[in-house]
């Protein structure tokens, strides 16, 4: 005969929260409500926007098609295309021996790795239109300064992540080859970066994807790009313009993001 | 209290290992039969690896301490012990990879912690490492990957490619695939290839620089049998007329005894066993694993 242990009638469904749970639960909440009253968060104004929406709407479509104001936009476009992909390549050819400076166990030692990664994190934490300003101080309005900021700011990105897919990379050629008497300059050029190349090439596809969104941006400060025709749009109320720019940016954005997942795939893909 | 499972080496005069550990099951061992080939105590050939008292730590845990032993040129040895016994370890502290603790490693007469990070290049420029998982670079040439085991030697940019490297090394490194049997696989990528394969190129790699020392860390353990013994009797037959000193970690007793001439065993941190490979037989060494 199967014994089966009848069901234990103290159990319950649900535990209730211990007083500091509690307490940690209430404030969460009060935070909540603190970050959406700083943010001037309004139910009057959300029930309102709609039909503000609807009215902008109404006046943006249909875009502005003209050939002369595409032409003008198409052309715009390369130029952000130009200093999107001119500022990634750059930014990700200097972040490599950036890298290799803030990865641990590698060439430098740690207090220069720890040099290295705080001056990376710090190019992070600067937004890249924060970044555009200085550089419109610095070299002047145009797409030159736009460049310039993609430069940091990829740098900032990629030096991080090509520094930690080094120094998870497999260690078993590089000790392979320090142990025949390699140096470490001929063990990173011919073991870590070989071993990181496919997480190098993922990274730097995103970098790039980052880089034309941050430059489609840029022109609002003076930055070059397409970026100017979307304020003055806005600023002298030809909606159907700034429209227009809107549509063309995502459609450029979207292509670049398949085209790098394509890439992706077809340059990852073939690791066994 | 008796000394177990150690015999006196009939040819190996330079064993000084510091085996006094008695935990091994005590057996009566008739002395060891003179190799065909020497008399017993024959001249001391120079020593190329000596450890003395080596004992070495991972952060509070001991994983073996007073290590001790001699290793002649031309001399090739086993280092057999259980999981965990810290024979990888050891060899990795031979090669200078990673410091001892205690005790000092003696790496063709130049004492390696003492070396200057120069010195220890030169040092290791005459040493070769094959490795259980083979350690090639997957995306390279399978020519590249040999001519990088040039670098010790040769360092600088023209050995970081096949491509860019002098006639003469790319003549060297084919030699080498010629002698693992691999000439036509040059131009593969490395990570095309199958296991036995891989581990042939690891070998290349690591014979291309005429090494005076070799270590093995289970270079047939990620093998099928059949390739394991292919490639343990590939790598044996290459060494064996050269006077390369070989020192290798196996878990097959059966290739401890017969590719070594003389048997380390690891066990509860301590060497338990040191003899010649002639001397023992495979009960010998299942004590090892109990």
């Amino acid at each position: 005969m199967i014994d089966i242990a009848p069901p234990r009638s103290g159990l319950v469904r649900f535990e209730r929260p211990s007083a500091l749970n509690f307490l940690g639960y209430a404030l969460g909440l009060v935070v909540i409500v603190w970050c959406l009253a700083g943010a001037g968060f309004s139910l009057d104004k959300v029930a309102s926007a709609p039909p503000r929406f609807a009215d902008f709407a109404q006046r943006a479509f249909p875009p502005n098609l003209e050939p002369q104001v595409l032409a003008r936009l198409g052309w715009k476009m390369v130029e952000t295309l130009q200093t999107a992909v001119a500022g990634a390549v750059i930014g990700v050819i200097l972040s490599v021996p950036v890298a290799l400076l803030a990865a641990k166990g590698l060439i430098a030692g740690p207090w220069v790795n720890q040099i290295v990664r705080t001056a990376l994190s710090f190019i992070r934490a600067v937004p890249d239109i924060a970044w555009a300003l200085v550089f419109v101080v610095a070299v002047g309005l145009g797409p030159f300064a736009g460049m310039l900021a993609i430069v940091i700011d990829t740098i900032g990105f990629c030096g991080r992540f090509f520094a930690d897919d080094m120094e998870a990379t497999d260690k078993g050629p590089a000790e392979s080859l320090t142990a025949t008497g390699a140096r470490k300059l001929d063990v990173v050029a011919c073991a870590t970066i070989p071993g990181s190349l496919p997480a190098f090439i993922s990274t730097s596809l995103f970098a790039l994807e980052k880089a034309v969104r941050s430059s489609t941006i840029l022109g609002l400060v003076g930055a070059g790009g397409i970026g100017i025709e979307l304020k003055v749009g806005f600023d002298l109320f030809d909606y159907p313009t700034a429209m227009t720019v809107i549509l063309m940016i995502a459609i450029v954005v979207i292509g670049i993001e398949q085209i790098s997942g394509w890439a992706r795939t077809r340059i990852i893909g073939e690791q066994r | 209290m008796s000394v177990r499972c150690i015999r006196t080496p009939a040819t190996l005069s330079s064993i000084t290992s510091s085996v006094t550990d008695l935990s091994l099951k005590e057996r009566t061992v008739a002395p060891a039969p003179s190799k065909p080939t020497g008399a017993a105590f024959a001249p001391v050939s120079p020593v190329d690896i000596e450890a003395r008292a080596v004992s070495k730590n991972f952060a509070d845990t001991p994983i073996f301490s007073d290590v001790s032993f001699r290793l002649a040129r031309g001399e090739a040895t086993a280092l057999v012990g259980a999981n965990g016994t810290g024979k990888s370890t050891l060899l990795r502290c031979l090669m200078g990879l990673i410091p001892t603790t205690d005790g000092s490693v003696h790496l063709l007469g130049q004492q390696i912690d003492a070396a200057t990070g120069r010195q220890m290049r030169g040092l290791r420029a005459q040493v070769g490492l094959v490795s259980q998982k083979h350690n090639l670079v997957p995306r390279l040439s399978v020519l590249s990957n040999v001519v990088h085991g040039m670098l010790g030697k040769h360092p600088g940019l023209r050995h970081w490619s096949h491509s860019l490297a002098p006639q003469s090394s790319r003549d060297a490194a084919m030699q080498a695939l010629e002698r693992v049997g691999l000439a036509d696989y040059a131009n593969r990528r490395a990570d095309r290839l199958s296991g036995g394969q891989s581990q042939r190129v690891a070998i290349a790699r690591a014979i291309v620089s005429a090494p005076k020392i070799l270590f093995a860390d289970e270079p047939c353990a990620s093998l099928d049998p059949s390739a394991g013994e292919d490639v343990m009797e590939l790598f044996f037959q290459l060494v064996r007329d050269e006077d390369v000193t070989v020192v290798f970690t196996s878990h097959n007793i059966a290739h401890a005894l017969k590719y070594g001439d003389r048997v380390l065993g690891l066990a509860q941190g301590r060497i338990k066993l040191d003899a010649t490979s002639a001397s023992l037989d495979t009960a010998d060494l299942r004590g090892l694993y109990d």
